[in-house]
C-alpha cells in the first residue's frame, strides 16, 4: 500500500523522498509558489508555499511528505498570510504592472490575482535600483527582482555556468552578475540559456520580444496561475 | 598584493572553506577587499568571484570600499545607550572630525555603528580594527584621537585601553569548581563512553544557547548516523545583545570548554572540531590558540588522546559580524566559507551538518557543563534546578544595576532574588533572553529562571524607572532589521516594515489603526519566517504591546489617518521654481 498525506481533507499518495509540493502537484493540488520550479533544487525562500503541517508552519517546496501528515493548504488564514507575503514582495521592489512588458506573463502578478490582492497594503519602499541593458539580447531590470534565485539555479544546474548570485544582507539583498565588470555583457550568459528565461517576474527579459504577444492574449490573461502551473509542471514531470 | 594573497591562500591550503579567514586577513591588511584581490582569490581557490562578493557584502566587517587605516566601530547595543553612547559618539565625531558612517578624507580613520560587542558590563564599548575598546569615556576618546592623528601603530597603543574584565560575581555549581585538565576525559574513559553518555542523560542537561534541546539526545542521534566522519562545533557566536558570558567562559574556563568538546568527540566518534568565535571576540583569539597548543602538548588533543586510540583536534574559525551566524545551520554555512544563511530543515545538522557530515553544534556553556558532568556524574547536576530545567544557568547581567557581570544561578531562581543580588532598584522591567526573548514588567518578578517559565541564553538586561520603553523596543527592532539575512520574504521585508512602522509611531506620525497594523505585521513575521531570527524579531514589540498598550496609543495623533505621502512637501520644488510661498501655494495634508 502506498503512503499518503492529507491536504485539506483530500487523501494524496506520495513516494518516499517527495516533498509536500511534489506530491500535491502530482495529485493536481495547487500550492501557490514563486521561488519554486520543479526543474531545480527547491529553495524555500519566498514562503508563498507556506502550509500548516500537523499544526506547524512549513514550506511545502522543501518539507518532505511523511505518512499521515494532516496538511492545511487552501485555508482562509493561510491564503491571507500568502497575500501579505505577496504584498511584501510588491512594496519591496518597484513593480508597476501597467508599464511592465511582462504583464500578463508575470507569475508575481498572477499569484497576486490568484490571492485576490487588490492593493499594496504596506507602505512602498521605492528603492533606488539600477538597470543593466549592456547585453545585446538580455536585459536586467533590478526593480523587479524578488530574489527567488531561479536564474542562479538555472545557470548553475541547467546551463552549466555560474552567471548569477544573490549578494548583500537583509533588505539590501541584490542580484549580481559574474563578470569582472559586473555587467551582463561581460558574463557568459547567452539569450538561449535557461537562466535568461526562468525569471518569474520582469527582472530578466529577452530584448525585442516584449510585445510580440499582445496584452490580453498572454498566459495569465485568461487562465488562473493554479491551472497554468499544474498543467505545465505535470507536463514537465511526465517528460 | 600578488605575493601577499598568494601566501595567504597557501597558508590556508587552497581551501574555499577558509574564505572567511582569508577575507579577514585581506580586510586587516588593506582595510577593504580590493577588486584585484577578489579576482586573485577566485582564481586560486577555483570559486566564482560572485561567491566572494556575496560573502563580503553579507558580513558587516568586510568592505568593498576603503575604510580608514583605523576602523572604529561603536557598539549600538541598548546597554551602551544606557551608559551614554549617544553623547560619547557625538564627542567622538567631533574629535575625529568625522560623521558616523563615513571615512575621513585623509583615509586615516573611519567610524561606524556596530551591533552589540559583548562588553555590556563595561560599555560604552567600541572596536578598533577588530580589537575591543571597553569603558570608553571622554579622556579615552581624547587619547585615542591623539594616537590616531599621530598614526601610532595599534601594537604601540597603551594596553589598558584594551583591558577587558571578567566581572565574575556569583559562582555556583559549575564556576566555583572547575575541573582540572584532562579530568573529564579520564573519568569518561574510565567509566566507559556509553556510560558517560548515560550520565549526561541522567543530568538532564539541555542546550544553553536558549532553545534547550536535550544534550544527551543530540549526541546520541549524531553518534547513530552512519558516516565515517562526524564533527563537533562549539557555537561561540555570542551575538544576542546583552550576552557576554561566553566571553568570560572562554577567557577563564577555555580548558574546560575544549574538554567538553573533546568529550563530545569521544562519545559521538568525531575527529574534527571547530570553535566558531564571533569576530567581536578577536581579543581572545591568540589566547585560545595558545590553549589549544598547550592541550596538544599535554596529550589532550591530537593523536592518541590520553594514550587511547582516540584522535581529535580543534580549529578556531572567526566570524565577521553577523548575528544570524548564531543560528546553528547559518553557523555551519559560515564555517564552510559562505554567507550565513540558515538552511532548510530537515535535514538537521545532526545528520547533515558541516560539509554534509553529522554534526553536533552546542553552546560554549553546554560543553563546559558536560565536562563537569563527566567528572561529577549526572545526579550531581540533576539534584539542582527544576523539574524540566536541571542544573544552573550562567547569566550576563547588565543595564541599570550596581554590579553588572557574570552570575551563576540554579534554575528555578526567581527574578527578584537576581535583581537584589546585582543591586538593581527602581526597576521598570527586565529584558530576559535579549531582544529575541521577553520583556517582563515589575509586576512579574516572582517568575522563575527556567525553560518552562523564562528561558534565556544568558542575556539579562535591567531597566530602571527612568527608561523609555519605546526607545528600548526601537533599538531592538532596528537591530533585527539590520541583522536579517534576507533569505525569506517575511523576515527580509517584514523586519524592515516593522522598523518603519515603529519609527512612524515613535516619531509621532502614527494615527488610529497604526498600532493594529503594527501588531498584525508582528504576527505574520513571527509565524511565517524561516528561522529563529524572524520568528522572534517581533518579540520586543509584542511583549511590550501586551504589557503597556497605553504607551503605544499615547503616541498616536488624534486624527483618523496621516497620508504616507507628504503632499505639501511634494510642492516644494514647484514653489521654489515659481518663487511663491503664499497660502495658496500650500496644501493641507489632511482636510480638517
Amino acid at each position: 500500500m502506498s503512503k499518503t498525506i492529507t491536504i485539506d481533507g483530500q487523501i494524496i499518495p506520495f513516494e518516499e523522498g517527495q516533498t509536500i509540493m511534489e506530491a500535491a502537484t502530482e495529485a493536481g493540488v495547487y500550492i501557490p509558489h514563486l521561488c519554486h520550479n520543479p526543474e531545480f533544487t527547491p529553495h524555500g525562500s519566498c514562503k508563498l508555499c507556506t502550509v500548516n503541517v500537523n499544526g506547524r508552519t512549513c514550506s511545502a517546496c522543501t518539507f518532505p511528505a511523511m505518512e499521515g501528515q494532516q496538511i492545511l493548504n487552501d485555508a482562509k488564514d493561510i491564503n491571507e498570510d500568502r497575500k501579505k507575503i505577496t504584498q511584501m514582495l510588491f512594496v519591496e521592489g518597484n513593480h508597476f504592472c501597467p508599464s511592465c512588458e511582462k504583464t500578463g506573463n508575470c507569475q508575481l502578478q498572477a499569484v497576486a490575482y490568484h490571492l485576490n490582492m487588490l492593493d499594496d497594503h504596506f507602505p512602498l519602499f521605492y528603492p533606488h535600483r539600477e538597470m543593466d541593458a549592456s547585453h545585446a539580447e538580455v536585459l536586467i531590470d533590478h526593480n523587479r527582482c524578488i530574489f527567488c534565485t531561479l536564474c542562479v539555479r538555472a545557470s548553475q544546474q541547467k546551463d552549466g555556468k555560474d552567471v548569477f548570485a544573490i549578494s548583500g544582507r537583509g533588505i539590501n539583498k541584490h542580484l549580481i552578475v559574474n563578470a569582472e565588470s559586473g555587467l551582463l555583457k561581460d558574463s557568459e550568459l547567452k539569450a538561449t540559456d535557461q537562466a535568461a528565461h526562468v525569471c518569474p517576474t520582469g527582472a530578466i527579459l529577452i530584448k525585442r520580444t516584449g510585445y510580440q504577444i499582445p496584452i490580453g492574449e498572454r498566459i495569465y490573461d485568461h487562465t488562473q496561475i493554479d491551472q497554468v502551473s499544474l498543467n505545465s509542471e505535470n507536463l514537465q514531470h511526465d517528460n | 598584493m600578488n605575493t601577499f594573497i598568494h601566501d595567504l591562500i597557501e597558508i590556508n591550503r587552497y581551501q574555499p572553506n577558509h574564505l572567511l579567514h582569508i577575507l579577514r586577513a585581506v580586510q586587516a591588511h588593506y582595510h577593504y577587499i580590493p577588486k584585484a584581490a577578489i579576482e586573485q582569490i577566485a582564481d586560486l581557490l577555483a570559486i566564482s568571484r560572485t561567491q566572494i562578493i556575496s560573502v563580503i557584502e553579507f558580513y558587516s566587517f568586510f568592505h568593498l570600499t576603503p575604510q580608514g587605516q583605523y576602523e572604529i566601530l561603536i557598539s549600538d547595543s541598548i546597554t551602551d545607550h544606557l551608559l551614554g553612547k549617544h553623547e560619547l559618539a557625538a564627542y567622538l565625531e567631533e574629535q575625529l572630525n568625522l560623521k558616523i558612517g563615513e571615512v575621513r578624507a585623509d583615509g586615516l580613520v573611519s567610524l561606524a555603528n556596530t551591533s552589540c560587542t559583548g562588553l555590556c558590563d563595561q560599555g560604552p564599548a567600541g572596536l578598533v580594527n577588530g580589537h575591543a575598546l571597553p569603558r570608553l569615556n571622554k579622556p579615552k576618546i581624547d587619547q585615542i584621537t591623539a594616537l590616531i592623528n599621530q598614526q601610532t601603530p595599534l601594537e604601540a597603543w597603551p594596553q589598558e585601553l584594551f583591558q577587558v574584565d571578567d566581572n565574575l560575581i556569583k559562582s555556583d555549581l559549575l564556576l566555583s569548581a572547575p575541573i582540572t585538565q584532562g579530568e573529564a576525559l579520564q573519568s569518561a574513559f574510565k567509566r566507559g563512553l556509553k556510560e558517560t553518555l548515560n550520565e549526561l542523560d541522567i543530568s538532564g542537561l539541555r542546550g544553553r544557547g536558549g532553545a534547550g534541546f536535550k544534550t544527551a539526545t543530540k549526541w546520541k542521534f549524531c553518534s547513530e548516523e552512519l558516516n565515517d566522519e562526524r564533527i563537533v562545533v562549539c557555537n561561540a557566536d555570542e551575538g544576542e545583545p546583552g550576552t557576554f558570558k561566553d566571553r568570560v567562559l572562554l577567557n577563564s574556563y577555555a580548558h574546560q570548554v575544549y574538554e567538553g568538546m573533546t568529550l563530545c568527540a569521544a562519545i559521538i566518534g568525531a575527529q574534527k572540531g571547530f570553535l566558531y568565535l564571533r569576530g567581536e571576540y578577536l581579543h581572545l583569539y591568540e589566547k585560545l590558540e595558545a590553549i589549544l597548543a598547550e592541550r596538544r602538548q599535554a596529550g589532550l588533543l591530537g593523536l592518541n588522546i590520553i594514550n587511547t586510540d582516540f584522535n581529535f583536534d580543534i580549529e578556531i574559525c572567526l566570524g565577521a559580524g553577523a548575528y544570524i551566524c548564531g543560528e546553528e545551520s547559518a553557523l555551519i554555512e559560515s564555517l564552510e566559507g559562505k554567507m550565513g544563511v540558515p538552511r532548510n530543515r530537515p535535514p538537521y545538522p545532526v545528520t547533515h551538518g558541516y560539509l554534509g557530515k553529522p554534526t553536533v553544534v552546542n553552546n560554549v556553556e553546554t560543553f563546559l557543563a558536560a565536562a563537569s558532568i563527566a567528572v561529577n556524574g549526572g545526579d550531581w547536576f540533576a539534584s539542582i534546578g527544576t523539574d524540566k530545567s536541571k542544573g544552573t544557568k550562567i547569566l550576563s547581567i547588565c543595564g541599570d544595576c550596581a554590579q553588572p557581570g557574570i552570575y551563576e544561578y540554579p534554575f528555578g531562581t526567581d527574578i527578584q532574588t537576581i535583581l537584589d543580588d546585582c543591586g538593581a532598584s527602581d526597576v521598570l522591567g527586565v529584558q530576559i533572553g535579549g531582544p529575541s526573548g521577553t520583556f517582563i514588567s515589575n509586576k512579574e518578578f516572582s517568575r522563575q529562571l527556567a525553560f518552562e517559565d523564562l528561558a534565556t541564553g544568558g542575556s539579562f538586561i535591567v531597566f530602571n524607572e527612568q527608561r523609555n520603553i519605546l526607545d528600548i523596543v526601537n533599538n531592538f527592532t532596528h537591530f533585527f532589521a539590520h541583522e536579517s539575512c534576507g533569505f525569506c520574504t517575511p523576515c527580509r521585508v517584514g523586519t524592515s516594515l516593522l522598523k518603519n512602522q515603529l519609527d512612524k509611531i515613535v516619531d509621532g506620525h502614527g494615527s488610529a489603526g497604526d498600532v493594529v497594523a503594527l501588531e498584525e505585521l508582528c504576527q505574520i513575521v513571527k509565524k511565517q519566517s524561516h528561522c529563529g531570527l524572524g520568528q522572534t524579531a517581533a518579540n520586543p514589540i509584542l511583549t511590550t504591546l501586551e504589557r503597556y498598550p497605553e504607551l503605544y496609543q499615547a503616541q498616536l495623533k488624534k486624527i483618523s489617518y496621516e497620508p504616507g505621502f507628504d503632499l505639501d512637501g511634494a510642492l516644494e520644488t514647484a514653489r521654489r521654481l515659481a518663487k511663491r510661498d503664499d497660502a495658496a501655494a500650500h496644501l493641507a495634508q489632511v482636510e480638517e
